[in-house]
């Protein structure tokens, strides 16, 4: 179940040599390229000054499917999910993602002069089209907000109307950093069940960086562990969905990935 | 549970563990700090009562000082001399034609002034290219003292309207210019990454993401902008005016009516607050997505 080598990440296609590196930022929309992954990166890597954040890493996503992101703080999950957000063109490798994508990020960022609703729909083509943003805010549970400033807003309905604004794109990738790393512990087991009921539902590839490492294991079809620069790890989750925290192989994987990122087994977690 | 297992209650033991000060007596132990609603605070007074009482105070002093003979006509008309000529100015229609010629004088000057400077900002703030050409020039001109440019004015335009226009003009052009280019450059980035993950366009990212953004600081030129003409249509009415505030206020000098000078400072500073209204209502309206400070 587990594989602590990346060159099994990568299934049966082809190891992307050196050779098969273009030089320069890439990216193409999956649909071009005929595979049925949302995301396909090759070689990808990423330097901050004399810094390798990113070396020559590797990493599918299948359509639909559910990938968590885990790593120490600094490892480069967010410089990752920027790069697949084309936000940031700076690397070399190849980078394939769908042209629906769309991203939610640790802070709702909203812009506070335009009322929620307006939010959701910015930048839809065919206008602001207020029905469509009141489904959409129905869904994440806040359509009697729709016309309040973002400002007034609470944490939790703020990172839902940014959850909301995502996927009324109907990406066909969802990126999201940390979202709920700024909710209290009530708040944020309600949004973990609306993105696992949401991801159901509209049945986009998502990928999720988290701290957390039970709400990987609890939403995911897949954990991925990022270090030193590539995805060191992976566990595969093939638990039946409503997962019970207290099933032992629930636990088991939380114990596996706990390891893997270097906290002792029995130090956390076990409550 | 009892209310006594629940308190924060330091045993002894704890107490020399923790190095706690020793008990002090209960009667002065805490000092509890009253935290009183909105709602109770100046209570009675009405706000615009409150704020009224200072300026009406002064009034009152100037009016016995007056009356006392303690401030002669001379140095300093009373309130009461003010108001009757104030009176007599308006009958004649002098004053409401001074105003207005002079009101207009500054609107004409920050209208063109201010239309300069904010087309400047917004070029320079959106392009490399337009930063490179406009901004050196602009840092370099707002040093020189917009006064010392009256003789040049006067050479350039005459001694009629146009001098004391381009004044004003060039004095709002550059807070306008710099508030708008900061504002403009202090776009919250994130928020510009949002919208590039939304797939704005380039012109919808500035009709929705950066103009907004750069709107707080556009007004706070504004204001800026408007204090300055005030102050440079002061200075272009000592320009040999035949008409306005000035106009009436040199005369007004010829003859020591101090009464009317004071009728014209008042007028000043009437037209000041008014044209500051105007903008605190702009920003009520544009700004009304923040929730502002507004002061205790
Ligand atoms: N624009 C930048 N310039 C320089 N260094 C950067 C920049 N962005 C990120 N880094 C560095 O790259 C490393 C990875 O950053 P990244 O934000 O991807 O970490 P992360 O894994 O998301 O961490 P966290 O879990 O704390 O969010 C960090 O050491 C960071 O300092
Ligand atoms: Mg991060």
């Amino acid at each position: 179940m587990a594989t602590s080598v990346q060159r099994n990440l990568t299934d049966s296609r082809p190891q992307a040599s050196s050779a098969m590196l273009k030089p320069g930022p890439q990216i193409v929309p999956s649909a071009v390229a005929e595979t049925a992954n949302a995301v396909r990166v090759r070689g990808l890597s990423r330097r901050f000054g004399s810094r390798d954040v990113l070396q020559n890493l590797n990493v599918d996503i299948a359509a639909g499917e559910f990938v968590a992101l885990l790593g120490a703080s600094g490892c480069g999950k967010s410089t990752l999910l920027r790069i697949l957000a084309d936000l940031d063109r700076e690397f070399s490798g190849d980078v394939e993602v769908p042209h629906r994508r769309a991203v939610a990020f640790q802070a709702p960022r909203l812009l506070p002069w335009k009322t929620v609703w307006r939010n959701v729909v910015l930048g839809l083509p065919g206008g602001a089209d207020r029905k469509r943003a009141l489904e959409a805010l129905e869904e994440v549970g806040i359509g009697h907000r729709a016309d309040q400033w973002p400002k007034v807003l609470s944490g939790g309905e703020a990172q839902r109307a940014s959850l909301a604004r995502a996927l009324v794109r109907e990406p066909d990738l969802l990126l999201l950093d940390e979202p709920f790393a700024a909710l209290d512990a009530l708040t944020r087991i309600k949004a973990q069940e609306l993105v696992g009921e949401l991801w159901q539902r509209h049945g986009c590839a998502v990928l999720l960086v988290t701290h957390d490492v039970e709400e990987a294991v609890l939403l995911s079809d897949r954990v991925l562990v990022m270090k030193d620069g590539i995805i060191a790890h992976q566990e595969v989750i093939d638990l039946p969905r409503q997962r019970d925290v207290a099933d032992p192989v629930f636990a088991k994987i939380r114990g596996n990935l706990l390891d893997c990122l270097g906290v002792r087994h029995g130090t956390h977690g076990n409550s | 549970m009892t209310i006594a297992e629940i308190g924060p209650v330091a045993t002894d033991r704890e107490r020399g563990r923790k190095r706690l000060p020793p008990e002090r007596p209960r009667a002065d132990g805490l000092h509890l700090q009253r935290i009183d609603p909105v709602s109770a605070k100046g209570q009675g007074l009405p706000r615009w009562l409150r704020r009224a009482s200072g300026p009406v105070a002064l009034v009152l002093l100037w009016h016995v000082l007056s009356v006392t003979g303690a401030l002669p006509g001379e140095v300093l008309a009373g309130p009461s001399t003010v108001l009757s000529s104030a009176a007599a100015l308006i009958e004649t229609g002098e004053l409401q034609e001074a105003m207005w010629v002079s009101l207009s004088r500054a609107l004409t000057g920050l209208a063109i002034g201010g239309t300069i400077g904010v087309t400047l900002a917004v070029i320079s703030g959106l392009f490399r290219l337009g930063e490179d050409m406009v901004d050196a020039i602009m840092q370099m001109m707002r040093t020189v003292p917009n006064v010392a440019l009256i003789p040049l004015l006067i050479i350039w335009f005459g001694i009629g309207e146009a001098p004391k226009i381009a004044l004003i003009a060039l004095a709002t052009a550059f807070p306008l210019y710099l508030n708008v280019y900061a504002g403009i450059r202090n776009v919250d980035q994130s928020l510009i990454e949002v919208g590039r993950t939304l797939g704005l366009s380039r012109l919808a990212m500035i009709v929705n993401v950066v103009l907004p953004g750069a709107l707080p600081s556009a007004l706070v030129g504004l204001r800026y902008s408007l204090g300055i003409a005030w102050l440079a249509l002061v200075f272009g009415e000592q320009i040999n005016a035949t008409a306005g505030i000035g106009y009436l206020m040199a005369n007004a000098r010829e003859f020591f009516q101090t009464d009317v000078i004071v009728v014209c400072l008042v007028v000043y500073a009437l037209l000041g607050l008014a044209v500051d209204f105007t903008v605190r209502t702009l920003e009520k309206v544009f700004l009304s997505w923040r929730p502002a400070f507004n002061g205790t």
